[in-house]
């Protein structure tokens, strides 16, 4: 399996896109997060009157110079319609992070050394629906012949290695909600054993869709005490919480070989040391009652990173703003951080993108790289009173100036699936 | 230039994201204009829907430029 006198080698960040509720571009993204906005609102694309659930996280549309999306700028239209819409914004992303990297090799050999690995929780959900509505109707026959090619996970992955001609390992993550941490790690991981020296990676999700919406109100997950104040709905570890408000987006980041970014003077944002993985064993949708599943992948994850809990000085949260899965996962901080809990800054910035499903890991891997790059603790909004006290500082509403080196992020997943990765300051 | 003509050549337009200058009768969906196999697929279900026709697969195969699709949906439609 593993080449014999090689040792695993170093993967540095060196490219990041990001397609939220908070709009495109990672600066801009990140600019109103620090500034504790909110990208929730009503939904209008669809009727919500039977759904519980009426509320949602999308990407606001308008130009890209506005930080918002219009497609045609992005896809030429007619391969729009070939995609389902988590491949649409795992492109936008993926375009972003790509020339953020600069890495548009033209080499044969260079090609083959880049790979993709996308993942999605749930793929081409609305694409799946639509065609089942026409052979309902009596149509089969005119199902799309893209229906297959745009509802398939891994097709994000196979439009964007066309788009540039990555030749090397291509690759798709399924893992719930967990997908975007796994699709990281394990592309690192890639790179670290020699596979690939350049992986494009991340998540993409798009059910703020009906039948995604009535899914989820089905599984009793979403908020729908908040319908009236849609920015007030995603609040994690507060009192006030009732479900998770949900999402869409992508998040894409470009992993490379240390030497090899060195090599060609890329940009490096921060290395990652450290992943872990764990299953609950326990329940399909419900985490483990003692948050052991989230201990042992953060355990994992530092362990591998060859990192002491009190190294590190942040950890965005998975906390999705479910009355049972904060508290969980705040205990399982606690217990793997002991004493060293009082100095560790935790926010969840579910609280103003919403829970982007298997984009989630991606994007908050994103905003830890950046909190580690700028020094700072995005907020955790609407924390007004939490539900019990911690020696955790979970930066309540606004950001906070840290000395962050080192930072860990969380994202578990439906099944009992659990991934963290760790990042460092660029070395 | 007939009307099915025009329709025709509005869908090749639309489907394929091409410039109406380059659609001409003669003009290759796939050599000339871009298309692949699946593209096809698609044009000729759009053009059964627009004309309410039938396309067989054994001649919609044959149907390879704007010509041959006019050509077809004027002999299915008398």
């Amino acid at each position: 399996m593993f080449p014999n006198d090689a040792a695993p080698r170093r993967v540095v960040v060196t490219g990041m896109g990001i397609a939220c509720p908070l709009g495109l571009g990672v600066e801009n993204v990140w600019k109103r997060l620090l500034a504790g906005e909110s990208g929730i609102s009503a939904i209008q694309s669809f009727d919500v009157k039977d759904l519980p659930a009426k509320i949602a996280g999308q990407v606001p549309i308008g130009s890209r110079a506005e930080g918002k999306l219009d497609l045609n700028e992005w896809i030429p239209v007619k391969d729009q319609k070939k995609m389902d819409r988590f491949i649409q914004l795992a492109v936008v992303a993926a375009v972003e992070a790509v020339e953020d990297s600069g890495w548009l090799p033209k080499a044969e050999e260079d090609q083959a050394a880049t790979g993709v690995m996308i993942g999605s929780g749930i793929g081409g959900l609305t694409t799946i629906y639509e065609a089942s509505q026409q052979i309902a109707a009596g149509k089969a026959k005119r199902v799309s012949p893209f229906f297959i090619p745009s509802a398939l996970i891994n097709l994000a992955s196979g439009h964007i290695s066309i788009r540039y001609g990555f030749k090397g390992p291509n690759h798709a993550v399924v893992t719930a909600c967990a997908t975007g941490v796994h699709a990281l790690g394990d592309a690192a991981r890639l790179i670290a054993f020699g596979d690939a020296d350049v992986m494009v990676a991340g998540g993409a999700e798009a059910a703020v869709s009906e039948i995604g919406m009535a899914g989820f109100c089905a599984s009793r997950a979403l908020s729908t005490a908040f319908n009236g104040t849609p920015q007030q709905a995603s609040r994690p570890w507060d009192e006030g919480r009732d479900g998770f408000v949900m999402g869409e987006g992508a998040g894409v980041v470009v992993l490379e070989e240390y030497e090899h970014a060195k090599k060609r003077g890329a940009k490096i944002y921060a290395e990652v040391i450290g992943y872990g993985m764990s299953g609950d064993a326990y329940h399909i949708t419900a985490p483990s009652e003692t948050g052991d599943g989230a201990y042992r992948s953060m355990r994992a994850a530092l362990r591998s990173a060859g990192v002491a809990p009190a190294e590190v000085q942040y950890v965005n949260a998975h906390g999705t703003s479910t009355p049972l899965g904060d508290d969980l996962e705040l205990g399982a901080v606690e217990r793997l951080w002991g004493d060293d809990a009082r100095g560790l800054a935790m926010s969840s910035t579910k609280s103003a993108i919403g829970h982007l499903l298997g984009a989630a890991g991606a994007v908050e891997g994103i905003f830890s790289i950046l909190a580690i790059r700028d020094r700072v603790a995005p907020p955790t909004l609407n924390l007004e009173q939490p539900s019990r006290e911690s020696p955790i500082d979970r930066v309540a509403k606004v950001a906070q100036e840290r000395p962050i080196t080192v930072a860990l992020s969380n994202s578990f997943g439906f099944g009992g699936t659990n991934a963290s990765i760790v990042f460092r300051a660029a070395p | 230039m007939s009307e099915t003509a025009e329709k025709v050549k509005k869908i090749v337009v639309e489907h394929l994201g091409v410039d109406e200058a380059k659609v001409t009768e003669d003009a290759s969906f796939i050599d000339d204009l871009g298309a692949d196999s699946l593209d096809t697929v698609e044009l000729v279900m759009a053009f059964e829907e627009a004309f309410g026709v039938e396309i067989p697969d054994d001649a919609a195969e044959k149907i390879t430029t704007v010509k041959d699709a006019i050509a077809y949906i004027e002999g299915q439609k008398g």
